[in-house]
């Protein structure tokens, strides 16, 4: 059996990777992956969990995350399609008109 | 019948409003006309109210016009004797100025609008003289202050008659300013502004010599200087002469300035309580009286002559009401309504047939183009000049009498009273000989264009030319022979003011004949004077003004006092105001609400700063700061 | 009817403007003849209440339902003296100002009228609302149509206008905002109940302690309004800014939601720190006369002329106020109605020429009066009613108060006096370098005279000028007993003060009795 420390540690690559792709990409579809990365980190972490401590109660969650990020990716994308005919670009370093 | 009297000045308020609404539908004829007649009217009503009143006063009360709390005021008319005689001249020299009025205007294309102004006038002149209240006195005094206002300046395209429009209207109200307070003292010591109740409640609420009655008296004393054109509010009478002709003589010669007199008059009681208002009275209208009179003696302005005239004249009226010889005041105002009135009308007549010619450097030789205009003059400059047996020395010499026999009055009044008499006879036979006799000084072109104005002109000078001569008839002195009816005829309105007053010693009458004799003596002299520097043609004025050019130029100059209330008043109120808004509204105010909103704006823009709008910088932050937060989670969980 | 006829005229603007939002907006002419009419009914209902009023018969026409139970805070409106011509006066210079409009408002025309619409509702329900939550919610309602008249279709400069005209008045419903909910606190804590009801309010007697600080917010948002000095730097910015129709309002009725406030709530709710406050506040009103009248002597513009002559004119109505007895209180309220037909009118006669001209500035023009004869003599009217000449509606007003001034602020009846004297001086000096000397500008003689919607226009207003002026009785009387109730809660404090000799809580210059009458000017 393979021990929970290292699904964790998967999670924790995972969600590095997402946080990581998250920060240094410019290009918004890329941001947007990076985030379901992170999701999904965060969604082998609950299993695992739940698996460890036997408790199903975590699916519900696991559920809940999936049913969001389709949202997320959904609402995400049409607002990257709608900034990109209105700015005709993906860049967010170009997309800074909340500049104070 | 005498709860018409409202009627008597409601007539002109209908012709002002038919003439003002409608005036451009009306022909000229038609304005005329209707202005002329409702003035008529009412001076027949006058008349009749005079007949019917009999003895004791009346009261008709019209309306109710204010009420709060304990404050109520009503359109209520009075008439007794001294609103008779005033409510009658004042119709009546108002009715001839209208007839003048027709000829002298008629080329004037806002005919019907210059008779709907007079018509108004006469409506506010004849309220002031018949309300029964401070209030309503009030209304009418402000209105023929608004009036005259208009009137002024109906020749509103020249820039000199709009400012002397506003001059006058701005002047008399500083002086309304303190005739306001006394209302509402009065209001507050007797809880009420009727004339009866005020006058009836004064002598058992105050001894004589009371602060507080001297303040009233001085206060209301300060409205009249205003619209009497007394010291130290004159000023604006001269300036006032950029009117029509007739509107000079009408408003700022024979009625309106004289409703300070009345004013004075009408509160003979409270005056009568306090003789140190009295003697302040007496002291500006004896120092107007010569101040004035020097002033005309060196105008070249046909109008402004007469225009000095009328503040010394009136200066005399004070003299009169402060020496407590009220009803030769009234008496006074009566017949220089008449002879003043003649003087500005002949004047005027002189202006029109001289194409609006007013310098008298200009005139001369007039008694050929002009006979009627120069007869009636004639009797004018004499009576007012105080020749036996006309008008103005009749009233003029009850009041020299007055001021020296009085208890009140004193040598030194007399001896000013006199000397004015003196300066007097001087000025206006100056002005009788430069314009009516020499050689003419215009223009052979314009010879050919002097005529002798119309019957509607002429007309009215002769009326007032006879009402000159034998009007002072009625007040003929005692010791004359004559029986003084006018005094008597006034006699219950004053009676009350007499009997708190402390009565003279009886004089011999040789004391009065005596001072007659001098008072005619020196106004001979004046007459003689004038005849040898002005008609002989002598070279004595303009030695006189080389030798003393400076005391010319001061007296030319009208004392300078118009520079002097510029630079003192007018300058100083108008650069404070404009450093007030400029500096204390924009500046201090504004300054600081603005600096407080910059302020406010700084401080979010400099909150604003770490948004600069980079997205991936606020993940950034979010990253670490979740990191930071786990961090310490961690710490405090182990 | 009685009990409906407030809510009716609250809610008819509102109804109208809902369905004016329905019309099509290009449809200029049916707008602007649906607004009129929409106001016009408005006026005509609420002169019901002219004839349905019952002399000193307290609030009238009440009406009340429960909003929020667990709040207090319920929708009760009434009216009595004091707001009775207020409402007319609202109900009539709107439709002066939709009819004023006409010409002036080409652009976005649907939108003006829904705001103005709305500012009706508004300002009726203020005048109406016997409920300080309810009050509140009418008073910032009133604000938000009158920052878009002032911001949309206002001149240049209008943003700033709006934004100050804003920044002012919310600084000040904010302290009210805060001193009502206390002022509910502090009542809840000595009765149980919580409640927002005026009538209970004014039976209740806040302690003295807490009294100051109330009054002073309540005062604070009120001054704002009026504009007592020195709050009033918003009001030249707002009034130039603002389209003719809004200054009308502006000056006609907003400026009175100050002098009403403290009528209605801050002097009854508060009279001890009334009192208290009294001597700083005639020197304010004072101060105001003054200032006003001088910094209008100097103003280039014929709007912000009559702006400062409103800030003298309202330290007027303060004045009356403060004079604490019936002669002024009644002159106080008088001479608001008086202020809001004159000075309305006078904006009216500007904004008609501004449409002709396009400037306001008094250089521009120039011998007037002979181009433009009856707009000259509608001016002249006006002018003279401001000027407070007898026979017009300004001078009862101002004579009352300086009347009533006179007896326990003398020497500030002394300077209000002078005021009168400066009026005379700047609105005659403006007049004659606006309408007398020569047409030196050729524009000026191209200016066409008043047309008859104009003149229909102005002639209600000249006629109000001089019924006021003439015959104040019917006014007068209605507003007295109302006042008196006001009057007698402040005297109440100030007998027992008198007696017990309780210090005050700040100290002031002692406001000294002219004489020594010892009647008290109390009707019995």
């Amino acid at each position: 059996m393979i021990p929970l420390s290292h699904y964790l540690l998967v999670s924790a690559v995972l969600f590095g990777l997402g946080t990581v792709g998250v920060l240094i990409s410019r290009n918004l579809i890329t941001i947007l992956m990076s985030v379901e990365l992170m999701l999904n980190a965060a969604n082998l972490a609950l299993i695992s969990f739940a698996r460890w401590h036997a408790d199903p109660g975590a699916h519900v969650f696991v559920f809940i995350i999936f049913v969001v990020a389709a949202a997320e990716a959904a609402v995400g994308l049409s607002l990257v399609i709608a900034i990109f005919r209105r700015k005709n670009t993906v860049d967010v370093d170009e997309l800074n008109i909340l500049k104070g | 019948m005498l709860n018409t009297i409202w009627l008597i000045p409601v007539f002109p308020l209908i012709g002002f409003m038919i003439n003002g609404l409608f005036g451009r539908r009306l022909t000229r004829y038609g304005s005329g006309v209707l202005g002329c007649l409702t003035v008529f009217a009412s001076f027949i009503l006058s008349l009749l109210a005079m007949l019917f009143l009999g003895e004791g006063p009346h009261r008709f009360t019209l309306a109710e016009w204010i009420v709060a709390g304990r404050f109520t005021v009503s359109f209520g008319f009075l008439l007794d004797h001294l609103s008779a005689v005033m409510a009658v001249t004042v119709s009546g020299v108002a009715f001839l100025i209208h007839v003048y009025s027709t000829g002298y205007m008629a080329q004037d294309e806002r005919f019907s609008r210059y008779f709907a102004y007079l018509n108004l006038f006469v409506f506010f002149m004849l309220v002031l003289v018949l309300a029964d209240n401070f209030l309503l006195l009030y209304m009418g005094w402000e209105g023929v202050g608004l009036c005259s206002y208009l009137l002024i300046g109906f020749w509103f395209q020249k820039d000199s008659a709009a400012n002397a429009g506003k001059k006058a209207f701005i002047v008399n109200r500083i002086g309304d300013f303190g005739f306001a307070l006394g209302i509402m003292l009065i209001f507050w010591k007797f809880g009420s502004v009727y004339f009866p109740e005020v006058f009836a409640a004064a002598p058992e609420m105050f001894v004589p010599g009371d602060t507080l009655v001297t303040a009233i008296c001085l206060l209301l004393f300060l409205g009249a200087t205003g619209k009497s054109a007394q010291i130290p509010l004159y000023v604006w009478l001269p300036d006032a002469m950029e009117g029509p002709t007739p509107v000079s003589a009408l408003i700022h010669a024979a009625t309106m300035v004289t409703a300070g007199v009345y004013m004075v008059a009408r509160c003979s009681v409270l005056f009568a309580l306090s003789p140190t208002a009295l003697l302040v009275v007496a002291i500006i209208g004896a120092a107007t009286a010569l101040f004035a009179a020097t002033m005309a003696t060196v105008q070249n302005d046909i109008k402004r002559v007469l225009a000095y005239s009328t503040i010394s004249q009136l200066g005399y009226m004070f003299l009169a009401c402060g020496v407590a010889a009220f009803s030769a005041a009234i008496f006074h105002l009566m017949t220089h309504a008449f002879f003043k009135a003649l003087l500005f009308l002949g004047a005027g007549s002189v202006i029109h047939a001289l194409h609006h010619e007013q310098d008298l450097r200009h005139m001369g030789g007039l008694r050929k183009y002009l006979p009627a205009t120069f007869l009636t003059f004639g009797v004018a400059t004499l009576a007012i000049s105080g020749f036996p047996g006309l008008a103005g020395f009749v009233s003029k010499d009850e009041i020299l009498w007055s001021s020296f026999a009085s208890p009140l009055g004193g040598v030194a009044f007399w001896v000013v009273g006199v000397l004015t008499a003196g300066l007097t006879a001087f000025y206006m036979f100056r002005l009788f000989f430069l314009a009516f006799y020499g050689k003419s000084r215009f223009s052979e072109e314009t010879a050919t264009k002097v005529h002798e104005s119309p019957m509607s002109m002429t007309g009215p000078l002769v009326i007032l030319g006879i009402l000159s001569f034998v009007g002072g008839w009625i007040g003929w002195p005692k010791v004359l022979g004559g029986g003084n009816s006018f005094e008597h005829y006034l006699a219950p309105v004053f009676a009350a003011a007499e009997e708190l007053l402390p009565h003279g010693v009886n004089h011999a009458h040789s004391t009065e004949f005596l001072l007659m004799g001098l008072s005619v003596g020196i106004a001979l002299l004046g007459f003689i004077w004038a005849y040898r520097w002005y008609l002989r043609g002598s070279t004595a004025p303009e030695n006189l003004k080389n030798k003393f050019p400076a005391v010319y130029r001061l007296v030319q100059n009208k004392y300078y006092i118009d520079e002097f209330y510029h630079l003192v008043i007018v300058r100083p109120i108008v650069g404070g105001s404009r450093w007030l808004w400029k500096y204390f509204d924009e500046l201090v105010i504004d300054g600081s609400v603005n600096g407080l909103a910059a302020f406010v704006r700084q401080l979010g823009q400099a909150g604003a700063q770490p948004q600069n709008g980079y997205f991936r910088g606020y993940a950034a932050t979010f990253a670490l700061g979740s990191v930071a937060v786990l961090a310490w989670l961690i710490y405090v969980l182990s | 009817m009685d009990s409906t006829i407030l809510t009716f005229l609250i809610f008819w603007p509102l109804i109208t403007a809902g369905v004016l939002t329905l019309v099509r907006s290009d449809r200029h002419d049916a707008i602007r003849i649906y607004a009129l009419v929409a106001t016009l009914l408005e006026f005509v209902a609420s002169l019901y209440l002219l004839f349905a009023f019952e002399t000193g018969a307290g609030y009238q026409f009440v009406a009340r339902w429960v909003w929020s139970d667990a709040l207090g805070v319920s929708y009760q409106v009434g009216i009595d003296g004091i707001s009775l011509f207020l409402v007319l006066l609202t109900t009539f210079l709107t439709v002066i100002s939709v009819w004023a409009s006409f010409a002036g408002i080409k652009e976005r025309v649907k939108g003006y009228f829904i705001a103005f619409l709305v500012l009706e509702a508004g300002m009726v329900g203020t005048f109406c609302a016997t409920d300080l939550f309810l009050f509140y919610v009418f008073w910032e309602l009133m604000l938000l149509p009158m920052y878009f008249l002032i911001g949309i279709w206002g001149g240049v400069n209008r943003i700033y206008a709006t934004i100050k005209f804003v920044l002012y008045t919310i600084t000040g419903s904010l302290f009210m905002l805060v001193a009502i909910i206390y002022t509910a606190n502090v009542v809840h804590q000595h009765t149980g109940v919580w409640t927002f009801d005026l009538m209970v309010w004014s039976q209740f007697d806040i302690p003295a302690a807490q009294q100051l600080w109330l009054f002073l917010a309540f005062a604070l948002a009120f001054a704002i309004k009026v504009p007592l000095f020195p709050f009033h730097t918003w009001l030249p910015d707002a009034h130039v800014q603002a389209p003719t129709a809004g200054s009308i309002i502006l000056a006609g009725v907003l400026l009175k939601m100050g002098t009403y406030g403290f009528l209605r709530f801050a002097i009854p709710l508060f009279p001890a720190a009334f009192l208290d406050a009294l001597p700083y506040l005639v020197v304010l009103s004072v101060i105001g006369i003054i200032y006003g009248a001088l910094v209008a002597m100097v103003q280039k513009d014929i709007k912000s002329l009559v702006a400062y002559s409103s800030v003298s004119h309202l330290g007027f109505v303060m004045l009356g106020m403060c004079a604490l007895n019936t002669i002024g209180f009644t002159g106080s309220l008088l001479q608001q109605l008086n202020h809001g037909l004159s000075t309305g009118a006078l904006f009216l006669l500007v904004g008609i020429i501004y449409e002709r001209r396009h400037t306001r500035l008094i250089a521009d023009y120039g011998g007037l009066f002979k181009v433009v004869p009856v707009y000259g003599v509608f001016f002249m009217i006006t002018m003279l009613s401001s000027v407070g000449l007898p026979g017009t509606n300004g001078f009862v007003g101002e004579f009352l108060i300086l009347l009533g001034a006179f007896r326990s602020q003398t020497i500030a009846a002394v300077f209000g006096t002078a005021g009168i004297v400066l009026a005379a001086g700047y609105m005659l000096w403006m007049f004659q370098r606006v309408f007398f000397g020569k047409v030196t500008n050729p524009e000026n003689d191209r200016v066409t005279d008043m047309t008859l919607r104009e003149r229909a226009v102005m002639v209600p207003l000249i006629v109000m000028i001089f019924v006021i002026g003439l015959y104040p009785k019917p006014f007068l009387e209605r507003m007295e007993p109302a006042l008196q109730r006001v009057l007698s809660r402040v005297e109440q404090v100030r007998i027992v003060r008198e007696q017990a000799l309780t210090p005050t809580l700040f100290v002031g210059p002692a406001a000294v009795p002219v004489t020594n009458e010892p009647e008290e000017d109390i009707r019995p």
